[in-house]
This record gives structure tokens, sequence and C-alpha cells, in this order.
């Protein structure tokens, strides 16, 4: 829904907010997208406890791993910005390159995920193991296609940009796919700090 | 598709070849179709798309309908045999899940996609083909979750879908696996609607038009769109949960796994709270519409019906728990949602007087449309009171899954927000079609409605309060009691009730049949109305205006045909066709329209694919998730609006040019 909406060079010429059609639809959806994460976080603290016969967090989180990985998605929204500002200026060359640097650390970030998953399996902290097994991966998870999602728009965005096909203001797409993965970075710093620096 | 669309000063449009459109990936060519059904398969008009919303509300209002009279019949006797007791379960959960998410709900996303732009003097909507992609999500989502009663059966777990009952183990069908997946489909389509339709009235209005200017259904819907925005997130999550547990083994709401039952109940009714008003404001502005048109008054207190609109918006969020009250919640929660509770009774008491007050010493013209929101003042009014006795917590616990619960709610829901709807049928009708619902028929179909409506949901304050449960498959003589209080008489009653409210709606579709056969042609102004939408054609063009009004008053379109005389009378200096000639005569010279896209559908038929294959086979999910991967990339490379280079070169006559 969020890749797809583009300037109508009609319509985005005067607003009555004065903000672009597809800017304040972007900001809405993420209003939206808050309560989606609130009632996922929700979930998870209140089942956090509930560990049954599986592993507690304690015994399967590798603090110090994680906080690397967060650091590499922190790091990403500056090169987004970057990006950001460099499509502004009208300059596609560094456009293209700071946008493919976010989508390789965003990758990062969800390769880590991906370790990280399959090291907590291994443990066994399956899927279905605990209620807090499954509220974690859902939370997690929820989060973690949201960044890929985000790394698939932002690699179409380079491929369309360099066959200059996007329709509407280039500038505006960035800065739009950019609001986007802000969003999921700050929601991650509310779930790392949640899931991971919070005891149970 | 090439349009070009220039709006001349003759009434006749020609119509000329359209050019060559450009292709979009590579593969696709836009849709060129100017007429028969791909006109409205690809169409992105918010007009044509508003229609469609409405006829297929309409047709499942129909199913939803058949649902009830099946309930009513099997409840009618003692005993009852037309259905068993699992059917009997499936059936008032699609009634409620139909009603609610197929019929009200699209229904009044109809509405606000028809008049939204109209009200507020735009062309069409801020995302015209994310308008098309709301609309076929809900329809296949609707047909999705539908499609339960032929695969084993439809969901059966009441449309609040508790825990346990949502289990696999009370629930081994795969009905509540249709229904969560396809709540959520119905659910993307409201979330895109949303985000459309706020951005809309937000950026998109004429100038002149600030906030307080706008038509009251105008601001109706943007509250309705704001809850929406953050109720439908919620009942995702909620609908996810229970998908998890029900195929992936996942056990959110398993008590035996040490799960919380409650955490259910919780996340659906954050969403099912502001739902309720979701379902009940768009009539509220359908009727603060009419009531003044037809008193001949403006609308008493706007600024208070806006308020008051906006304050439940906010007070919304934070009654949800007293639909929990029986379920020991403890004494602060119960006393603090029991207190939220009475007071958001005032906004809407506020809105009461407010309606009373517009109607109070006008020149009532009791027009269909009238007799429909006078109706929906008094219905809404005594299932509001019943309401406020659910909040008091002790009456509540009494009450609780009884049919006083059940009558309250039906006489909110049909007396409150389906009346509001019949209200703007027979007011917008002439303005969609340009003709006119008999008035004749209209009456009969308003008072076998209220009739039936009453002799329907009237007895079951009594049945209830006699402890009549909700969901019963059956009842025994020998149980129903006794003079007055038997529950046999009054059962039976219902039922009959519920036949002639029947005959009143299929009045209302032979109504339409016979207007579309021979009705009369509708006037430019055939009720003398207010606001912006009807200061233009009927059926409106497909730009809708030919410039766009400079407002510069609450009720634009009665400011320039009234004007105050020495007394201080409004009196008419111009005639709606004088104001119409105005507009037409300053027509902007170049109208480009958003072009047809074959992506929306595309999208949307995706999502139900992804779904089936949920249930049934990952591979078909895999292949469903292709179908929308495709569609969102077609969609993305696609302007949304067709380039310069494949317009027709530039028309100099003045004839209108007028494709698709």
């Amino acid at each position: 829904m969020t890749a797809d909406s583009h300037a109508d060079s009609h319509g985005a010429a005067h607003t009555s907010t004065g903000l672009s059609n597809n800017k304040l639809g972007m900001w809405l959806f993420l209003g939206s997208e808050c309560l989606l994460f609130g009632g996922l976080i929700s979930t998870y603290m209140l089942y956090r406890g509930r560990v049954g016969e599986g592993p507690r967090p304690s015994q399967v989180f590798d603090i110090p791993f994680t906080s690397v990985s967060s650091f590499v998605l922190l790091m990403s929204s500056l090169t987004m910005v970057l990006a950001v500002s460099a499509a502004h200026k009208g300059d596609e060359r560094n456009t293209s390159l700071w946008v493919a640097i976010t989508a390789l650390l965003g990758a990062t970030f969800v390769g880590g995920q991906v370790y990280e998953f399959t090291a907590f399996y291994n443990e066994g902290m399956g899927f279905t193991t605990s209620l807090f097994s499954s509220s974690f991966y859902v939370l997690t998870g929820f989060h973690g296609v949201h960044v890929t999602v985000g790394i698939i728009m932002l690699m179409s965005t380079v491929g369309i940009l360099k066959r200059s096909k996007v329709p509407g203001s280039k500038a505006e797409t960035v800065e739009m796919i950019g609001l986007y993965w802000h969003f999921v970075d700050v929601v991650w710093i509310i779930i790392f700090t949640l899931i991971y620096l919070i005891p149970a | 598709m090439a349009i070009i669309e220039r709006p001349s000063v003759t009434t006749t449009p020609a119509v000329i070849a359209p050019a060559t459109p450009s292709s979009s990936l590579g593969t696709l060519r836009r849709p060129v179709t100017t007429g028969g059904w791909k006109a409205w398969l690809f169409t992105v008009d918010h007009k044509k798309l508003g229609i469609m919303y409405m006829a297929t509300a309409l047709f499942f209002f129909i199913v939803g309908g058949l649902e009830a009279v099946l309930i009513r019949l099997q409840l009618a006797a003692p005993n009852g045999k037309v259905l068993n007791a699992d059917l009997y379960n499936q059936m008032f959960t699609m009634h409620a899940t139909t009603m609610v998410f197929l019929f009200v709900m699209p229904m009044a996303a109809g509405l606000a996609n028809y008049f939204i732009p109209l009200q507020i003097g735009a062309r069409d909507v801020a995302f015209p083909r994310i308008n098309a992609f709301s609309f076929w999500a809900f329809l296949f989502g609707g047909i999705f979750l539908n499609l339960a009663w032929l695969l084993g059966g439809a969901a059966d777990g009441g449309w609040f879908m508790y825990a346990p009952n949502s289990g696999p183990i009370f629930s081994p069908s795969h009905g509540i696996d249709f229904w969560a997946l396809g709540l959520q489909i119905t659910g993307i389509a409201s979330l895109a609607g949303a985000v459309n339709l706020i951005t809309t009235v937000l950026n998109m209005r004429a100038p002149g038009m600030s906030l307080m200017r706008m038509p009251i259904f105008t601001w109706m819907q943007l509250v309705v769109q704001f809850l929406l925005l953050f109720a439908v997130p919620v009942i995702t999550v909620a609908l996810f949960l229970l998908s998890f547990q029900r195929n992936f083994g996942a056990t959110f709401f398993d008590v035996s796994a040490g799960a919380d039952p409650l955490l259910w109940q919780h996340l659906f009714w954050i969403f099912g709270h502001p739902e309720v008003y979701i379902l009940i404001l768009p009539s509220f502005g359908v009727i603060s519409e009419v009531l003044p048109v037809f008193s001949r008054k403006p609308l008493f207190g706007y600024p208070f019906v806006v308020f008051s609109d906006a304050a439940i918006g906010f007070v919304g969020w934070g009654v949800w728990a007293h639909h929990m009250f029986a379920s020991g919640l403890g004494p602060v929660s119960v006393a603090v949602f029991s207190i939220s509770t009475m007071a958001i009774a005032v906004p809407t008491g506020v809105k009461i007087v407010n309606w009373t007050m517009t109607i109070w010493g006008g020149k009532l013209e009791f027009t269909v449309a009238m007799k429909f929101a006078v109706g929906l003042i008094v219905l809404f009014t005594i299932g509001g009171l019943s309401g406020v006795t659910h909040s008091v917590a002790p009456s509540d616990t009494q009450q609780t899954d009884t049919y006083y619960i059940v009558a309250h709610f039906h006489y909110v829901l049909f007396g409150g927000a389906i009346f509001g709807l019949f209200s703007g049928f027979y007011y917008w009708w002439p303005k969609v079609f340009g003709k006119l619902l008999n008035e004749k028929l209209g009456t009969w179909n308003f008072w076998l409605m209220v009739i039936g409506m009453n002799m329907t949901f009237g007895p079951m304050h009594i049945l209830g309060l006699q402890g009549q449960p909700r969901r019963m498959y059956q009842w025994t003589e020998a149980r129903a009691g006794e003079g007055f209080f038997n529950l046999g008489f009054w059962n039976l009653f219902a039922s009959i009730g519920s036949l002639v409210l029947t005959i009143g709606v299929l009045l209302f579709l032979i109504n339409i049949v016979i207007t579309a056969r021979n009705g009369k042609v509708s006037p430019l102004d055939p009720w003398d109305a207010r606001s912006l939408e009807w200061m233009t054609t009927n059926p409106p063009k497909e730009h809708n205006f030919d410039s766009i009004p400079t407002v510069s008053h609450l009720d634009e379109f009665f400011h320039r045909k009234y004007e105050e005389d020495a007394n201080g009378q409004m009196v008419k200096v111009k005639s709606a066709e004088q104001v119409l000639k105005e507009l037409e005569d300053n027509a902007d010279a170049h109208i480009h329209m958003p072009s047809p896209s074959y992506w929306p559908i595309v999208l949307a038929a995706g999502l139900p694919v992804i779904c089936f294959g949920v249930i049934y086979s990952i591979p078909i999910a895999i292949f469903g998730g292709v179908i929308v991967l495709f569609g969102c990339y077609g969609w993305a490379i696609e302007p949304s609006t067709a380039p310069d280079d494949d317009f027709d070169p530039p028309v100099t006559t003045k004839d209108v040019v007028h494709v698709g």
C-alpha cells in the first residue's frame, strides 16, 4: 500500500494543508501502524513471563549480539537521511548510493534476526513452545517483516530510479520511504528496550 | 487511457477516439475502455466506486436479512426445527458479521466515497487507485467470508468470537479460519479507505472551505475514518493472533496452556467499541443533512454538533470494557468504565437536542427521507436509553447475554444506523441516478419498517428481562412462563414482526426497480438543498464541477440561492439552474481526470488467494503473494494520471471531449 502511492501531478500542486497528499497519507498510515505495534507489544508484555516448560528470556537472549544489530539498524536511519538529502538536491548518483547502503544495513539487521531466531530454535525455543516464545516471535517477526518490506521498497527505488521510470516527484518518493524507514527504526528502539533491556 | 475533458457551455458531450495508451510494466497497457462492464471493472472514479460499494452492500444486506429471518423462524415456536444447533450458531454469527462488516460499514463507505468529494468541491479522492483497491478488497473479503458456507460450514463462535469458542476444539470446521482471514481483507480495505478519505477531506477542500464550513456529513465521516484508522489495526492484531492459534499451533487464547482469554476480549472491544460509532456516525451525518433541508432551517448549533462528534471520537476509546462487566474486571475498572460510559451519552444527547431544535419551528416537509430521519431520532433515543441502563454495572450484569442486549443494539443499529442510511437513499437517490424514488411506495416502506422493527425488537426487552439468553437455539414450552411474560407469545410476535420488516425492505427493492424503469426524472435541485453536492448536474459529470466553487459560507449552495432581504428574511434570488450556469460559464479549460487502472483489482485479487493458502496449503499462499507483488510493481510504475504525451492533441473547438 505504501510503495505505490505516487504523486498525482495534478493533485499534489496545492492542498488545503500545504502537505502533499502522499506525505499526509503516509503519516496517517504510520499513525495506524502505531496501534498495530501497540497491540503486539501489549500481547508480548502480558505473556513474557509465561514460559511454561520452555527457556526463560534471560536464558536465550544474547544482548551484546542484538545490541550490535540494533546499532546497525539505527545507523541505517542516518544513511536514509543522507539519501533523502541527496534526492532533494537532485543528486541521483548519491541518492542511489545511500538508498542501497540503507537497504544493505537493513538486510544486515534482518540477517541478524534470522541468525538469532535459528539460535533460539536450536536452544529449544520454538514458535509453539510457550506463550512467551509465541508472542516474542510474533512481535519481532512482524517488525522483521516491516524491515523486509522496507528493503524491498528501497531496492525497487534504486532500480526504478536508474531507469527513471518513477512517476511523480522522485525526491518525494525517496522521502516517503524514508518516513516509513524511520518509523520502523523507532519501533525497534521501543521493542529492543522492552524485550531485551528490561528484565521480565 | 486518454482523457481530455473539456467542459463547455453546450451540454451534449462529444466523444472522440482515445490516443494510444502507454504501457506500464512493459506488458500491460492501460485500460482504454470507455463503456460496458470494463468501464466499471477498472474504474478509479469515486462515483462509480461509490455506487459499486452501495450495490454490493445492499446485496449483503439481503443476505444478512435472510439469515435473520431464518433465526426468527427457528425461534417462533417452541422446539424449533428450522435449523439444527450447529447451523443456528453459524447463522447468528454470520448474520452479525454480514450486517456489521459487509452491510453498514461498506454502505457508509459508499456514501462517503460518493459524496465527500462532491461536498468539499473536489473532483475525486486523494488516491483514486487506492480507492478502487479498497472496494475490490472489500468485495473479495466479503465473498471469502461467505465461501465458508460451501466449504464445511461458516464461522460459529458469535460475532465477537470469544475464546474458547473460537478454538479448534469447539469449532473444528474451517469456518472461523475463513472468518478471521476474510475480516483481515475487509480490514485492509477499511484502512486504505480511511487513509484515502482523511487525506481527501484534509487536503482537497475547495478554496474558502475551512473545516467549520464543511458539510456536517463530511465532518461525521472524517471522525469515522479516524476511528477506523486507529481501530482496525487493533482487530488486525487480534485476528492475526487467532489465525496463528488456529493455523500454526500457537496458544494465545488457550487457558489450558496458561493463556489469558481476556486478552482477546480486550483487543476485540478496543476495536469493537469505536466500531459502534463507526456504524452510527455516518447515519447521524446523513440526517444532520436531511433535517435542515426539510425543516427549511440551518442545522441548529452546527459547532456543537461538530464538537460533540469529535468528543465521541475521543471518549469512544475509553469505554470498551463496558462490554466486559461480567468478566470479573475488578471494582475499580468497572467503576471507571461505568462512569465513562455514562459520560459518552452526553455528546450523543447533545446531538439529539440539536436535531430536535433544528426541526422546532421549521416549515416541515415530510418526504420519505425526512420520515426516516425523524424515525432515527425516536428509535435511536429508545436504544440509547436502554444503552444507559447497561452502563450501570449491577444492572448490566443482570442483562448481559440476554435478549435485552439484543433489543438494545437493534434499536441503535437498525433504528439508528439503518434508518439513517435509508434516509440517505431517498435523499440522494436523485443525485446519483437522476430519478426520484417513488414517495408513495417509500411511505409504505417507511411505516412497515417502523412497525416491523418495533414488533421484532420491542418484545426482546421483555424477553431479555425475563431471562431468555442470547444465542439459545431452542426454547421449550415448559420454561416459557405465563401471562404477559409468556416467552411463547413474545417470541412469536417478534417473528411475525421480522416478516413485516422483510416486506418493508422488499418494498424498497421494488421501489428501486420501479424507479429505474419509469421513475420521475428529478429536477436539478429537488429538495431545495443546502450543500455543495447539489451544485452540479444529476447525476454529476465525471469531473464533478466545471469550475471549482469558492466557498464563503457554511451551506454554500443555500447562500448562493438565497439572500437576506430588508426585513431580515431569506428570500430566493437565484434558481439552482442559474447557480449551476455560473459555474459552467467559468468552466476550467483543462481538466485531467485520473485514468483507469488494472492494478487495484489485480492487487486485491491476490489477497484472498493468500488467505486460501494459509488455510489449505502454503504454496497457494506463495502464489497469492506473487500476485500481490506483481500488482505492487505494476502500480508503482504506472503514473496515476496518464502522462501528457498520452493525451490527444489539444482540441481547440468548444466541444466537450469526454472519453471514459
